[in-house]
């Protein structure tokens, strides 16, 4: 674990123009704050003379606990006293001003803490290697001889000093060449179940969100997008409201969106609803659920597609099975109804545009403001506050900073908070693909699974957000946890003929990143119908699994802890059946294990999850068993309950009522079984979602005999 | 011009009578701590208290209040964060996003004042408030915790 690094300052800004992440980038002497004397020791580390540490985080906090895990992995290296350590957001337009010393801000893929905790457990060592540096030189003593505990230097002859009474001198020390991270076995505060650090605000209302903005002379907006997909505004008649209260400017946002301008946004949603608008007709105006599902079963048994997932020959294997399983699967299109509706807050002048917003990835943001406003990127500014919720939401999709630039542009000088109604912000979300999927297995006189082809056949995300990520057409996103290799998400079984295929079908309902991306649906598809196949096979659907898992032991470990942990070889209560599967993604290995009941009127109880979790490197394991419960909330809502629909061009559901989530009545207790192997470091906050719906479907088959293939589960009677 | 008493104050509100008490607080008043999340009463993000009652406050009209009825939001929970529950959730560390958290903090406190011992059965009853981020069992015990606290 040691690397190298440039001594130079010029070696050090060559190092970050070459993609690394680099330490000791000074702030110019006069933007130090004289006052308070805190001194910058690098991107990552400012420490006040009362000993306080600021810890800058450039990933973002929506709830996932990604504040507090970086912050310790820091504090960590820099051997903090913890009940010292707070933490602040550089922004975007910093990162940009210093050449992106603090690397990406994107928070999303499950890497808040994978991919950045290389450069900022370095960023922590070199500032307490600078430390004992400092405090060598001021004792005359070789820096060897000192010993540090919670920002306390100790010389060899028993002589202290605190962090805060040696921050100035270190960061003038020179940038130490190498650099020694702490074997994670060692750690004290990382890997620790320490608090969050966000927690306070959030228990008495003082905690600021995107939505709370106040700026001094502030206006607040209220949008209404076409309704029907691809319609735009023909006319609306404005002078009809500017004499409701408040108003002050009703005005177009591109060719799609008409916003009400109000002293209160009560105001302009109120002008708004009274507001007569006209729109076009449009091409999508008579798409129905009808010609989504017919694009997509076509699709199933299309000639082309593209391909993931290819070994032996399949059709050959399915020609000599012994049984052949076949089965067709349906995962819809679903929402992330984050609870903080999209908002923005823009104040632009002639020269200057600021934006206030809850993103996933704020320089995206601040390229939306620069583009929206006209100016350029060093005039433009992202201020962070936490996200009442992303999920995926707030990570690709900034149309609500875009139209609040443009609204702002129209009135300089006044702030404009622009919210959308829930109803907004449902109708024109971001949505979880839609696919079907067409299984075929092939076993052969033992039970053992000699072919598999998995087709896909749905929406790409890519395809429609990022279409230069496409590979000569094919998303391979498409296929997160089917791959045959890599560290990202491999497919857990070995199966001699093998082929996954995508046939891609776009509707034209725009889809997103939705937490745990395309896992969810391969997932729900493979895990259910090995389900499906071990029952076909008259085996025992742990034991199946891991005849096929030999080639796959940490996929393997986390199945059998998630059904030890169940109690899969004892009988389960009377009337309570049981569930479980497995997956890999984001880098990490999960599985889970459930028990059900369903009543005489089809009516489900979930009694109790087991989830199991190989994330490699654990750095808060409260925060993994917090993530884990709340996967399960999301995963299994959108699996009871989850359904967007579209008929008339028209997104269906508008609020909570009509796309309804799980609320407490309905939430399992979860037992959450941390099992690192060590050795990478794989995501938390997405992966587990993957799980939740397959172990729960093939536990209500155990209770019920009917096999969920079409989600949600409320739109299938379990009645017996 | 209307009068209403927010967390022992009494303010005088510039809006027009059907405003939702929410927007009320959040515009007139400045009390953001109360959240919108739907409009429509299912999502619970902004419960007060009004009378010591649980009430979510975007159905209530500026007109339907007279200026003796106490509401009470989040930031009158305390005055420092120590009402049984605001420890209790600390403790657990409930908090994920937190949007949905000042309305699940003022209907768990109602839930308590009126049911000082809930059970599993009774917490899943009466918390009808969602979180999207699934803090449920930690509301649960949440709840459970401020109970010893009482």
């Amino acid at each position: 674990m040691t690397r190298h690094f440039s001594l130079t300052r010029r070696g050090f800004l060559a190092s970050v123009a070459a993609g690394g992440f680099a330490l000791g980038f000074r702030i110019p002497a006069a933007a130090q704050d004289a006052a308070t004397a805190t001194t910058e020791l690098n991107a990552w580390v400012v420490i006040h003379p009362d000993d306080t540490v600021v810890i800058r985080v450039a990933r973002i906090e929506m709830g996932q606990g990604t504040l507090t895990g970086l912050a310790q992995l820091v504090a960590e290296e820099l051997d903090a006293d913890w009940e010292k350590v707070t933490w602040e957001y550089p922004t975007p337009g910093q990162n940009v001003a210093r050449d992106r010393v603090w690397g990406a801000f994107g928070t999303y893929g499950s890497q808040g803490i994978r991919a950045s905790q290389q450069y900022v457990r370095e960023g922590g060592a070199a500032a307490r290697a600078m430390l004992l540096q400092a405090a060598a030189n001021r004792w005359g003593v070789d820096p060897a001889t000192l010993t540090v505990s919670k920002g306390v230097i100790s010389g060899p002859d028993g002589q202290t000093l605190r962090y805060g009474e040696l921050a100035a001198e270190a960061a003038q020390v020179a940038v130490p060449a190498e650099i020694q991270l702490k074997d994670p076995s060692t750690w004290t505060i990382a890997g620790q179940p320490v608090k969050r650090l966000d927690t306070m605000g959030k228990l008495d209302g003082s905690q600021i969100y995107a939505i709370d903005m106040k700026l001094p002379g502030m206006v607040s907006a209220a949008i209404r997008q076409a309704p029907v997909m691809g319609s735009t505004v023909a006319s609306f008649d404005a002078e009809a409201v500017m004499g409701m209260p408040g108003v002050q400017k009703v005005l177009q946002i591109d060719n799609d969106a008409v916003a009400v301008v109000a002293d209160t946004w009560w105001r302009a949603k109120t002008a708004l609803d009274a507001l007569q608008i006209e729109w076009t007709e449009s091409e999508h105006a008579n798409l129905s659920m009808a010609d989504i599902h017919a694009m997509l079963d076509e699709g199933l048994r299309s000639e082309d597609a593209f391909v993931g997932t290819q070994a032996g020959d399949v059709s050959a294997a399915v020609q000599n099975a012994a049984n052949v399983v076949e089965a067709e699967y349906y995962f819809p299109w679903q929402h992330h109804a984050t609870m903080e509706p999209m908002n923005a807050t823009a104040l632009v002048t002639a020269d200057r545009c600021e934006v206030w917003v809850a993103t996933q990835d704020a320089e995206a943001e601040l390229a939306v403001a620069s583009e929206a406003s006209g100016l350029e990127i060093p005039q433009c500014e992202v201020y962070r506050v936490h996200l009442g919720g992303g999920f995926g939401r707030r990570a690709s999709s900034h149309e609500y900073t875009r139209q609040a630039v443009l609204i702002a542009k129209e009135m300089p000088g006044t702030p404009v908070k622009l919210i959308w109604s829930r109803e907004e912000d449902m109708i024109h979300g971001t949505f979880h693909p839609i696919t079907k999927a067409r299984m075929v297995g092939a076993l052969d006189d033992q039970g053992n699974l000699t072919g598999l082809h998995m087709r896909i056949s749905g929406q790409s995300i890519l395809a429609n957000l990022m279409p230069f990520m496409l590979e000569e057409g094919k998303d391979p996103f498409t296929f997160q946890g089917l791959n045959p290799d890599g560290e990202e998400g491999q497919f857990g079984y070995t199966v001699p003929n093998l082929l996954i295929d995508h046939a891609m079908r776009n509707p034209p309902v725009r889809p997103g990143f939705w937490r745990g991306v395309n896992n969810n649906q391969n997932a729900f598809y493979l895990e259910t119908f090995m389900d499906e196949l071990a029952h076909a096979a008259g085996r025992d659907p742990l034991e199946f699994r891991r005849a096929h898992m030999a080639n796959h032991p940490r996929h393997l470990a986390v199945l059998e802890a998630a059904a030890e942990g169940i109690g899969w070889d004892t009988p389960p209560p009377d009337g309570v059946f049981r569930g479980l599967c497995q997956h890999m993604g984001y880098g990490s290995y999960v599985a889970a294990a459930a028990e059900v009941s369903v009543d005489d009127r089809g009516q489900l109880t979930i009694h109790r999850i087991v989830a199991a979790t190989d994330p490699g490197n654990v750095v808060n394991p409260q925060q993994i068993e917090a993530q884990i419960e709340g996967s399960f909330a999301m995963g299994l809502s959108a699996a009871l309950h989850g359904e967007i629909t579209v008929e008339g061009g028209r997104i269906q559901q508008e609020n909570y009522d009509t796309y309804p989530v799980i609320t407490m009545w309905e939430m399992p207790a979860v037992e959450s079984l941390i099992r690192p192997s060590g050795g990478f470091w794989g995501g938390v906050g997405e992966p587990t979602i993957f799980v939740a719906a397959p172990a729960v479907l093939n536990a209500v088959f155990a209770a019920t005999g009917k096999r969920i293939r079409q989600l949600p589960l409320d739109s299938n009677s379990l009645r017996s | 011009m209307p009068r209403i008493t927010v967390n022992g104050t009494v303010h005088d509100v510039d809006a027009e009578p059907e405003t939702p008490l929410l927007w009320v607080l959040r515009e007139q008043i400045g009390l953001t701590g109360t959240k919108y999340g739907c409009g429509i009463a299912v999502c619970g993000a902004c419960t007060v208290h009004i009378g010591g009652m649980a009430t979510r406050s975007c159905q209530v009209q500026l007109q339907d209040i007279t200026p003796e009825d106490e509401i009470t939001t989040i930031e009158g929970l305390s005055p420092d964060r120590t009402h049984p529950v605001q420890q209790a959730w600390l403790e657990v560390d409930v908090p994920q996003c937190g949007y949905c958290q000042s309305g699940q903090i003022m209907a768990a406190a109602a839930l308590l004042a009126n049911n000082p011992n809930p059970t599993d059965e009774d917490i899943a009853a009466e918390m009808t408030n969602i979180c999207r981020c699934g803090t449920y069992n930690r509301i649960r015990a949440g709840i459970k915790r401020a109970s010893e606290l009482l």
